[in-house]
């Protein structure tokens, strides 16, 4: 990363940022307070499914947040970014006012700013890293707003920049799946010239952005917004076309492709294989929140049905459990129950996705784990018996492991479980190429540098390559991938 | 969007479609199935792939209008699209010489198991055919059956076409009279359950292609969920096919049901 620096460096001595850095004396910097996001009031969010909670920033709000960051010599929060973003150059540029050039400078790293600016952990990435929070024991700067105030101010202007893209170079590549790690692999691969098509299995491209994330986290017309920047990049999208099944890696090679990208994610929904899990009323969150976030079925007029509870368990303590508990509060659950094996602090989900959830009315019942489900007379689920667990000693991932307490069990009346426990693999690109390497776990083996796989064309990353991860861990694979193809292809075809 | 070629009804609720998707006619085998969506607030509906057509580019569909997107379907004519179509899903029929093959086809399940009539008839293999309905109207591609089997016994409800009795009654009496080494059987959950129970009295090797609820097809949802010799399985990705002595048709028939509410709400509504 030193070549980073090195840009990094040079942006930080650009003439503006000197004399914007020297304005504010720092310690009128520290003295400002972390900006608080608005958020709409729960009893009324809670009324729609597609209500974004949180409302955005000013631009005074954003600009005055801005200020906070001292352009720090050695920007650590970049360090925390997996895309490496040049974090302190868009924030300088939000507080001189620039916003449109503070969009463009997001662009240049991130396919989709907007996207990230709402849905990263910034807690756990960039924003821990912050001098604030590292030196100060102070907030850090609200990285991830201002983030998100850039991306949609260029939105809202209808001055949407295009990026720059190389001449065309002839070199045809695929990337398989269109969710976030595909997405920002074909972003930084049209930029260098290549021709990209992304393809998708789905009616809707988004991956995971359409089909998983609510629209009261990130709006799908947010995500289009994206995806369009995306098209007039130049990049190629088929929908509706599942490489391995309607078309071969061979078929495809034949039509001119060099390499692939293999972002086909993990979708395959885990279950606990517990008695009565197949009984009607109990469902994998994908399916729940496919319903409602790719199909509408919340919607009178969608054809795709959902089914609705007035007594909604939802297991899991991770993102995807609370988009799906909050989700069941929005179609008129009466109780909606997180039921999760450790206790809150080893909750797996973002802060704020678990305080928005509480707001909400969300209850958690921690501690707890379903041994069965009971139906009722109609085959319905009615009941979830639950083993009472306690804390042991800390287990390989640092969390004390959970641990039954012996003839502890509790029923709860549901009439609606959601299991969101983690997902595996897709095996459908696996199976369609018997000589790529896989883990144990059912992913494809990776250079973790390269992002290549043992068959030298494909690459592969986001969640067929970490089993269950976030966007933006994906869209850094997908980075990394578009790098390292383009270092092949290059020796392999460019000198011809 | 997929161009809609051509239309026939095959009766008053059934309807045959040859539709232009040239890549699926040249990649799909029997047993594969596709899903399609008609209109932008339209369902993704799962349909087994009757026939296909290479040269011309085409797959051919069947499809019985039994609720409100598959009615919506059936409304289309030719010349009209396909909103979304994506295939071919699902694991192809292990198609081999088994020696005598017994086919059993309930209703429009006699459509996804053309296919695989046809495919074990050109693998050399000796195919007795039983086709059942309620009525002679709801007996369909009887020609095309008989031209790829060596014998079609046809067995109806009411004896409006062939022998009055059903789908059992027939394949014991091919059972009873001749080897039979190998059975698939296609038709309503109810009837393949009956089937397997029948073939199980004779120990005889039985595969049945389930239709269950889905969303998305490529194993992302978990809806078709299926539970074979005591494991859940994804219908989508490790079916359609199953043995059928080892699925749990209990389970299976309570889970077609799930959305029986809603639906029953659509269609009242439509």
């Amino acid at each position: 990363m030193t070549e980073n620096n090195e840009t990094l460096n040079k942006g930080r001595n650009a003439q503006w940022r000197v004399e914007l850095r020297n304005s504010v004396p720092n310690k009128d910097r520290v003295a400002l307070e972390r900006v608080k996001m608005t958020e709409v009031e729960p009893h009324e969010r809670i009324k729609s499914q597609v209500c974004e909670v949180n409302c955005g920033l000013t631009a005074e709000q954003a600009v005055t947040e801005a200020r906070r960051c001292m352009d720090c010599v050695t920007p650590t929060c970049v360090e925390g970014c997996p895309v490496n973003i040049d974090i302190p150059r868009f924030v300088k540029q939000i507080e001189a006012g620039k916003f449109l050039d503070a969009a463009a400078t997001l662009k240049e790293y991130s396919a989709l700013p907007a996207v990230c600016g709402r849905v990263c952990p910034q807690e756990k990435q960039c924003e821990i890293k912050c001098f604030y929070t590292q030196k100060m024991k102070k907030d850090p700067v609200a990285i991830g707003y201002l983030e998100r105030f850039a991306a949609d101010y260029e939105r809202q202007s209808g001055k949407i920049q295009i990026p720059q893209v190389e001449a065309r170079n002839g070199i045809k590549v695929a990337a398989i799946g269109s969710g976030p790690s595909s997405l920002s692999f074909a972003g930084d691969m049209i930029k260098l010239g290549y021709d990209v098509t992304v393809f998708e299995a789905l009616h809707e491209i988004g991956g995971v952005l359409k089909y998983g994330i609510p629209e009261f986290r990130l709006p799908n017309s947010v995500v289009d917004v994206e995806l369009e920047n995306l098209k007039e990049m130049g990049v190629n999208f088929e929908k509706n076309f599942v490489v391995g099944r309607t078309a071969s890696f061979d078929d495809l090679k034949e039509l001119g492709y060099k390499a692939f990208f293999v972002g086909s994610g993990a979708g395959l929904p885990n279950f606990m294989n517990i008695p009565g899990e197949n009984l009607n009323g109990v469902m994998s969150s994908n399916e729940y929140l496919t319903r409602v976030n790719l199909m509408y079925a919340n919607q009178s007029d969608s054809d795709t049905p959902v089914m609705l509870g007035k007594r909604v368990a939802v297991i899991g303590g991770g993102n995807t459990a609370m988009d799906a508990v909050r989700t069941s509060k929005r179609l008129g659950a009466e109780r909606s129950i997180i039921i999760y094996r450790r206790s809150l602090e080893e909750m797996p989900a973002r802060v704020e996705e678990i305080k928005h959830a509480m707001e909400e009315g969300v209850e958690f019942m921690n501690l707890a784990n379903p041994v069965e489900y009971l139906p009722d007379t109609t085959g319905r689920v009615a009941k979830a018996r639950l083993q009472r667990m306690k804390l042991g000693e800390p287990d390989a991932s640092g969390r004390r492991r959970p641990v039954p307490i012996d003839g502890d069990i509790v029923e709860l009346d549901v009439d609606l479980v959601i299991v969101a426990i983690g997902v595996s693999p897709n095996p459908l690109i696996p199976a369609c190429l018997p000589g790529l390497k896989m883990t144990r776990y059912g992913t494809i083996e990776v250079n973790e540098e390269t992002m290549q796989s043992s068959v030298p064309e494909i690459f592969a990353g986001g969640d067929i390559v970490r089993g269950g991860a976030t966007v933006i861990l994906a869209m850094g694979d997908g980075r990394r991938a578009a790098a390292s193809m383009h270092r092949y292809l290059q020796e392999k075809y460019a000198k011809k | 969007m997929n161009k809609i070629i051509e239309k026939y009804n095959l009766s008053e609720h059934v309807a045959k479609f040859v539709i232009e998707a040239p890549m699926i006619a040249k990649s799909r085998k029997p047993g594969n199935f596709v899903i399609l969506r008609i209109g932008e607030k339209g369902e993704r509906i799962p349909l087994t792939i009757v026939d296909s057509d290479i040269e011309k580019g085409t797959i051919t569909l069947i499809v019985q209008n039994v609720g409100v997107s598959s009615g919506k379907l059936c409304q289309l004519a030719a010349g009209d699209f396909i909103t979304d179509l994506v295939g071919p899903l699902g694991k192809a029929t292990h198609i081999h010489k088994a020696g005598t093959i017994l086919a059993l086809g309930g209703g429009v399940g006699i459509a996804p198991l053309f296919p695989i009539v046809k495919a074990f008839k050109q693998a050399g293999n000796r195919v007795l055919t039983v086709l059942a309905a309620r009525s002679k109207d709801l007996i369909i591609l009887e020609k095309e059956m008989r031209e790829w089997s060596d014998e079609v016994l046809v067995m109806t409800d009411d004896g409006s076409s062939g022998r009055k009795g059903l789908v059992t009654e027939g394949a014991e009496e091919f059972i009873k009279r001749e080897k039979v080494d190998e059975c698939v059987a296609i038709g309503p959950a109810i009837m393949m359950k009956f089937c397997a129970l029948t073939t199980k009295k004779y120990d005889i090797p039985t595969q049945v292609s389930l239709n269950t609820i889905m969303v998305d097809g490529t194993g992302m949802c978990g809806a078709c969920r299926v539970t074979v010799n005591g494991e859940t399985k994804f219908t989508c990705i490790d079916g359609p096919e199953f043995n059928a002595h080892q699925i749990d048709f209990d389970e299976l028939l309570q889970r077609l049901r799930a959305y029986k509410n809603e639906e029953d709400q659509a269609k009242n509504k439509k």
